[in-house]
């Protein structure tokens, strides 16, 4: 009895060996879970409607998704790694470091992100500014100084502003869709300060944690990265808010509402032509060194950047997806198609 | 006497404290029952209450008419071009046929999408099937839309205003024509035990991640249950009591309380990137879940052992048998009840993990359904987690349909422990 499972156990590692040799056939794709439902839409429609493979995808985070997308070339790491935001100087060293020299940057489309309350709550109509001031960790008192955010209740901020307690859910510090608000909406309120303005030339380092930082006095709750759940928890508690993408107000419609930002409210439109102001772009990357390797690329590439897909009328709108305008997207059109002609 | 009498009395006033501290303690482990059924219950009815309806599925009826100009434009019934064509246009047709008041370029739009995509793969899988209905005028059901969907189960509610629901008046009215027509049927829903994983509430299946599971699984049994019991019958039966032994023993039950995010990064770190096994797949998931697993099973597998009376070794020593003998056709056969307790609470909590997979990249987006271990999968969990963080609303009744299909494999898994220990158990 003991041989015999000795001999399963080492059959087994056999197989094993056997297995890992065996090349790949199948796009593998990291990185934003921001990008996440695009991505596997397309690779969805990729995998049915051509003999390839449906590519793997797996949702790391954007920072998550460089870190495996730059260790290597070669089959045992991602061809194509998805972001909520550009790639950095830093993730491009990391990337040359390891042999990955060529990758070409493909903008998807835009991400609005909410500011949005449950229905049974009035709508709410805020400024960057007064955003800021509710829930940046320290702001500036009346005579210019920074002290510790003193705001309790949203009329605390303004007199015009509903007299409840300040309660917003949130996206954790590790993810994209975090960092994109504290970039485009504190730091958007932030920078209207002259003082801290100033601050930028002088003092960069401080600037960035003054506008960036959120308040962690329990006024901003983590949330997780399930969006799902903040949505539950607002309809729970009418008087609180949540920070979540566009595509999940867009799908929720019937139970919550977004705020109206400088006046905008976060509608398809105004995301599209840029006037709602707290809104980014989306990208992916591709590694040059892996196109016409691993079969498939350059098929999928086309698919993401058809019409059918990313196009005004496309299928990823379906998804929250909003486009670019159409000089934009012929651009990385063709930086895609110059990616087949080039291998 | 008085005396005797008050001492009496004092007796009594303790016993009746003792009886009362008595039937307190029975209220509080009647109490602790009762939470527990409740949460249980509570449990159940959120999960089967919201998921009922993901095992059913709508479905409406079109009429297209196989267009030959659009399928196959040069006649050669080429099977490439048969594949390729431009069926969407077909299912487009049908629609804007059926509502011809639909004029605006919006409208027509929001009216296409009234039928599921799926319906496009299935005109074209008809096609590839049989070149024959080329050209025909056919009826044909096809999946609903996941926003339709949703209407017919009551989900977006029909009496509610406009601006409140995510389905617009018109295209209620479109949904209700075709009602009144017998074109909308709510049938079992088939494809979710066949299809696997889709970004489309109504085309997701689980059988991917079902697949995936069961893959995973026998990967894990087959490792864990001989290293496991191997282990433990050498260190209960034929290990030195030393030093060596005893340090041994400490992190076998050291490592039972590892947190199992620990075996994902040990995986990534050695199985991954050492032994170069395949990123996403059930062997390398099966290594990871099978070390969680190992320390379980050795040490129920150890108590079970040690549970036997040393008079039935003894016996067989006597008789001649050497000690080996003596373990495998004595000792082990009448713990094999316990060890395979052991092995399934071990197992029960391996099928349930998500955290270490995370770190060998099998909490992904799958479509394909895996064949041999080595093919990218997932399992029910990590589907589980997906589902319930997509915002489309239809996969919110996937999810809790995908837990009540976790639990079914989990009861069944256990139904079947259950099965064998009576079959083998022995009583002195």
């Amino acid at each position: 009895m003991s041989i015999k499972k000795t001999l399963a156990v080492a059959a087994l590692a056999s197989v094993l060996a056997a297995g890992a040799a065996e090349a790949r056939d199948q796009i593998r794709i990291v990185g934003s879970s921001t990008v996440y439902p695009f991505a596997t839409s397309v690779a969805e429609t990729f995998g049915k409607s051509t003999s390839f493979k449906t590519p793997v995808i797996e949702s790391t985070g954007s920072g998550g998704g460089f870190k495996l997308f730059c260790a290597g070339v070669g089959e045992e790491h991602p061809d194509i790694t998805n972001a909520s935001r550009a790639v950095k100087q830093s993730e491009i060293e990391r990337c040359a470091k390891n042999g990955v020299e060529k990758i070409t940057e493909v903008k998807v489309g835009y991400d609005g992100i909410v500011l949005a309350n449950s229905k049974q709550g009035k709508p709410l109509e805020i400024t960057r500014k007064q955003i800021f001031l509710a829930l940046a960790k320290d702001v500036p008192n009346a005579e210019g100084k920074l002290v510790p955010n003193p705001n309790q209740k949203w009329s605390d901020v303004d007199p015009s502003l509903p007299d409840i307690k300040i309660e917003v859910l949130g996206p954790p510090p590790t993810s994209g869709t975090r960092d994109a608000f504290a970039e485009l909406a504190l730091e958007g309120g932030c920078k209207q300060f002259d003082d801290i303005k100033a601050m930028k030339k002088t003092d960069k380092k401080k600037y960035k944690a003054v506008c960036h930082s959120v308040r962690e006095d329990g006024a901003y709750i983590d949330a997780g990265e399930n969006d799902n759940l903040i949505i539950q928890k607002l309809n729970a508690n009418p008087d609180a808010f949540g920070v979540f993408g566009f595509s999940f107000l867009d799908q929720n419609s019937d139970s919550v509402q977004g705020s109206l930002i400088d006046g905008k409210a976060p509608e398809f439109e105004a995301i599209a032509d840029g006037s709602y102001p707290v809104s980014r772009p989306l990208f992916f990357y591709v590694k040059n060194a892996h196109v016409g390797q691993v079969p498939g690329i350059l098929e999928y590439l086309a698919e993401f950047t058809a019409d059918k897909a990313w196009g005004d009328e496309g299928y990823l709108t379906d998804k929250g997806l909003i486009p670019m305008p159409v000089e934009e997207r012929a651009k990385y059109k063709a930086a895609v198609e110059a990616l087949g002609a080039g291998s | 006497m008085t005396e005797l009498k008050e001492s009496m009395k004092k007796a009594r006033a303790r016993l009746k404290k003792r009886h009362a501290a008595e039937t307190r303690f029975k209220a509080f482990g009647i109490g602790a029952l009762a939470f527990a059924f409740l949460c249980v219950v509570m449990l159940f009815t959120s999960i089967i209450s919201n998921g009922y309806t993901g095992f059913r599925q709508t479905y409406v009826q079109i009429d297209v008419f196989m267009d030959e100009g659009i399928i196959d434009p040069k006649g050669d019934r080429d099977e490439k071009a048969l594949r390729s064509a431009d069926y969407a246009k077909i299912v487009r047709q049908s629609l804007y046929d059926k509502f011809p008041e639909v004029t605006a370029r919006r409208d027509k739009r929001t009216l296409a999408n009234l039928v599921s995509s799926s319906a496009v793969y299935d005109l074209r899988d008809m096609v590839l099937a049989n070149q024959a209905v080329i050209g025909q005028n056919l009826s044909v059901w096809v999946m609903a839309s996941d926003e339709v969907d949703m209407l017919v189960k009551d989900v977006f509610k029909r009496d509610e205003p406009e601006n409140t629901r995510p389905i617009t008046n018109m295209e209620i009215a479109w949904v209700e024509k075709l009602e009144a027509e017998n074109r909308v049927e709510t049938r079992f829903n088939t494809n979710f035990f066949v299809a696997g994983d889709s970004r489309e509430p109504e085309q997701a299946g689980i059988r991917g991640a079902l697949i995936g599971s069961a893959l995973t699984m026998l990967v894990t049994l087959a490792l864990s249950f001989p290293l496991g019991v191997m282990a433990a019958i050498y260190l209960e039966e034929f290990a030195p009591k030393n030093k060596f032994t005893h340090i041994v023993e400490v992190n076998i039950n050291n490592l039972a309380a590892v947190p199992s995010i620990v075996f994902g990064l040990l995986g990534l770190a050695i199985f991954l990137n050492l032994f170069g096994m395949p990123r996403s797949a059930p062997i390398a998931g099966g290594f990871v879940l099978a070390l969680m697993t190992l320390p379980t099973i050795i040490i129920a597998s150890r108590a079970a052992l040690k549970s036997i009376p040393p008079s039935i070794m003894e016996a067989a020593i006597g008789v001649g048998a050497s000690k080996m003998q003596a373990v495998f056709h004595h000792q082990l056969p009448l713990a094999l009840p316990g060890i395979l307790t052991g092995t399934i609470i071990g197992m029960a909590q391996a099928l349930g993990e998500t955290a270490p997979l995370l770190m060998i990249g099998m909490v992904a987006f799958i479509a394909d359904v895996p064949g041999t271990p080595f093919d990218p999968a997932t399992v029910l969990p990590v589907q589980v987690y997906l589902w319930a963080d997509s915002p489309e609303r239809a996969f919110v009744e996937k999810t809790s349909a995908a837990i009540m299909v976790l639990l079914g494999f989990l009861i069944t898994m256990n139904a079947l422990a259950v099965l064998l220990r009576k079959k083998l158990e022995r009583r002195w």
